[in-house]
């Protein structure tokens, strides 16, 4: 999966890397991603923000973006998907902020996660419910 | 900010002078069983700044009768609150006499017998009589059109919108938002909004898709007797999903709380003495949205048809719901100074169409309108010996028909209808018209389609719309009610989440239990799929009338609610 400007749009100059996750041989689950990147850290859930939408309009594209101040990395998690990975930004001493917006595809209806390393190793974590529906009727 | 307190206060000082709302006032004229045109509009006038609100009209130029829900359940939070409120247990909420103008109105009780007695309501003629009393009394008004005004009648179909955009811009609207609207695509939304409306478009949570960014104007600011009065508008979040989304590819919708709170923001830094949202979200989602996007005074909810006496006070912001189909126009008189609201006077105003003279102006413009329709819409299709109504959470009277209709026409096993809340409602002893049918099923989408669906996907079907419905987070609500059946019957616990709470599909002419393996023949009509082909609903439903002749329906126990 390569991010071009169309799939990602990203703030901050300088120092900033997107690293796609490649499709795995094993995909591995939302729990083992989350321990390899906390460490074992129990995340705090203030100092960053997900923005994702309710009900996905298309559950092909998501637009979904977060935003961490002082972050060194972020991971993106979409916790129903057969893969759950879907990004990690990290964020050299340069970038202007730490913030990452991308568009992501959604099997079913799921926990969308984001969690930030911060500086002193401390993690934040939030999520948000995206639901994908198959369509309803309108008042 | 004002404080809930003073508001209380605010509002009980409006209540010791005037009852205990606008609607105390009725109680004696209910006594008298005489209406006046001026009792309707009898307001003392409060504050400094006036809002008109109109919502939801549905293309309902013409007086109709429009039953309020039996059955309207509120899950979660939002449980035995209003709107959730219906019945004799509404009338006990508000103090109102069963009998009364308000209990007609306002309420299902003993609906047809008091529509025989207080007539039709609404009428945009009548609309503009209210309009134009208001204005002359309050120079200072803004009058705010909620959206789904261009969308519900065979002349709006048949014009593409044309007869309400030039009602709309008569009647002297200064800001509307949408919904319906959409559904005639976007390039004939861009054709009316930037050569024929003369006034804007608002609705802030639009998006260009591509790019995700702001693509309509999100607000005006209004100059009124000194005060400048910022009017955000929040056009339908669920668009794409609720509606074709290919009629609009170009735009993304949601709710966009982030975004809200952005532009409020922006227009407090720009120094407003008070802002007012405009919007289609839906009641439980703008006291939702209201209870954590800070800084809106007002805001004026639609979509979701509700016609609540009172406002609602979340924290400083006050919540006002005004209807549909034109049964009624929103007074709100605001105090406004030092750059807040001190204090609000209300009046839900109903229109009762034998007792408020038509505005001859309107009038004419409205025969205008329907005039190179006119045989084709009052063609006598049948009668109806029950009263056919739409508005409730699970099947009406209409859709039973409807259901019938498609299932006989287009020889299914089972058939699905929308539940949309639009609809009006025909007396028992009426005349059914080519119009009244279109009335419950005009749209750009209306291709009665045949099928066939596994056990399995209709149960999969059945739940994603329960959960539009009865989701308990109003942020994962669309608005509609239950997909409507026919041959179908199903048992559903409110109070479950998703995939839990549809049992017992049966077939209602056999009594043959759904089998998940099984593949039904299963039709019906507005699927948001491009490409879906079939008959127009309204002919289906025209042909299907024809050959009965007189409508009589038995009521329909395929539904099972529990969990209530």
């Amino acid at each position: 999966m390569n991010l071009s400007r169309r799939e990602a749009l990203w703030v901050g100059l300088g120092g900033l890397a997107a690293v796609a996750t490649p499709g795995a041989v094993l995909a591995a689950t939302t729990e083992e991603l989350t321990s390899a990147f906390t460490g074992g850290a129990a995340p705090g859930t203030d100092g960053i923000t997900l923005t994702a939408p309710e009900i996905a309009e298309n559950g092909n594209t998501v637009p979904v973006s977060v935003s961490a101040p002082g972050a060194v990395a972020i991971m993106l998690l979409a916790t129903g998907n057969p893969e759950p990975a879907v990004a990690t930004f990290t964020f050299g001493p340069a970038a202007g902020s730490q913030m990452a917006a991308t568009r992501i595809r959604l099997a079913k209806t799921q926990d969308v996660v984001a969690l930030a390393k911060m500086a002193d190793g401390s993690v934040k974590q939030a999520q948000a419910t995206v639901k994908v529906t198959i369509g309803g009727c309108g008042g | 900010m004002i404080t809930r307190r003073e508001f209380l206060q605010a509002s009980v000082a409006a209540s010791a002078i005037y009852g205990l709302s606008g609607f105390g006032n009725w109680s004696k004229l209910a006594a008298q069983q005489a209406l006046t045109q001026d009792q309707l509009l009898q307001f003392d006038d409060f504050g400094n700044v006036t809002l008109i609100h109109v919502t939801d009209i549905h293309a309902q130029l013409k007086p109709i009768f429009f039953r309020e829900p039996e059955i309207n359940l509120g899950v979660g939070d939002a449980r035995g609150k209003v709107p959730h409120v219906t019945g004799a247990d509404f009338l006990k909420m508000f103090n109102i006499q069963p009998g009364s103008p308000e209990a007609y109105a306002l309420t299902c009780e003993d609906f047809t017998a008091l529509a025989k007695g207080y007539g039709r309501m609404g009428g945009m003629d009548r609309v503009a009589t209210v309009v134009k009393a208001i204005r002359a009394a309050r120079p200072d008004s803004i009058l705010l059109d909620g959206g789904d005004t261009w969308h519900g009648s065979m002349t709006s179909f048949l014009t593409k919108g044309q007869d309400m955009v030039n009602v709309m811009n008569a009647l002297g609207v200064d800001a509307m938002t949408s919904h319906w609207e959409w559904t005639y695509g976007t390039d004939r939304v861009k054709e009316i909004v930037e050569s024929q409306l003369k006034f804007p478009f608002l609705g802030a949570n639009i998006f260009d898709a591509e790019w995700d960014e702001p693509a309509f104007e999100p607000y005006k600011i209004f100059e009124k007797g000194g005060l400048r009065i910022a009017v955000i508008g929040q056009a339908f979040p669920y668009m794409p999903i609720a509606n074709p989304g290919w009629m609009f590819p170009e735009y993304s919708f949601g709710i966009r709380e982030e975004r809200m709170q952005e532009v409020v923001d922006e227009v407090r830094a720009e120094g407003v003495d008070l802002v007012v949202c405009l919007s289609h979200n839906g009641f439980d989602v703008d006291r939702k949205m209201i209870s954590r996007v800070k800084g809106i005074d007002v805001i004026l909810t639609g979509h979701t048809h509700d016609a609540v006496p009172e406002p609602v006070i979340v924290g400083d912001t006050i919540l006002i719901a005004s209807g549909s189909n034109g049964k009624f126009v929103s007074r709100v008189d605001l105090d406004v100074r030092d750059g807040r609201m001190m204090g609000f006077r209300h009046k839900l105003i109903p229109i009762f169409s034998d007792v408020i003279t038509p505005d001859a102006e309107m009038a004419a413009l409205i025969d205008a309108e329907r005039a190179p329709f006119k045989d084709q819409l009052e063609e006598k299709i049948g009668t109806t010996e029950s009263l056919l109504y739409r508005r409730g959470n699970f099947n009406g009277s209409w859709d039973d028909l409807i259901c019938d209709a498609v299932r006989s026409e287009r020889d299914a096993q089972i058939a699905l209808s929308p539940g949309v809340r639009w609809g009006t409602t025909l007396l028992p002893g009426d005349a059914i018209t080519r119009e009244d049918i279109h009335n419950v099923t005009s749209m750009t989408y209306g291709q009665c389609y045949r099928t066939e669906m596994t056990g399995e996907t209709l149960k999969t079907v059945m739940e994603d719309v329960a959960d539009n419905l009865f989701n308990t987070d109003p942020y994962y609500q669309q608005g509609g009610d239950m997909v409507r059946v026919g041959g179908l019957a199903y048992s559903i616990d409110v109070s479950k989440p998703i995939g839990s709470r549809i049992s017992n599909l049966a077939l209602t002419d056999t009594g043959e239990a759904i089998d998940a393996a099984k593949s039904y023949t299963v039709a019906g009509w507005a699927s948001v799929n491009q490409g879906t082909e079939g008959p127009q609903i309204w002919d289906v439903i025209e042909s299907h009338i024809r050959k009965i002749g007189t409508v009589r329906l038995e009521p329909n126990t395929s539904v099972t609610v529990t969990g209530i």
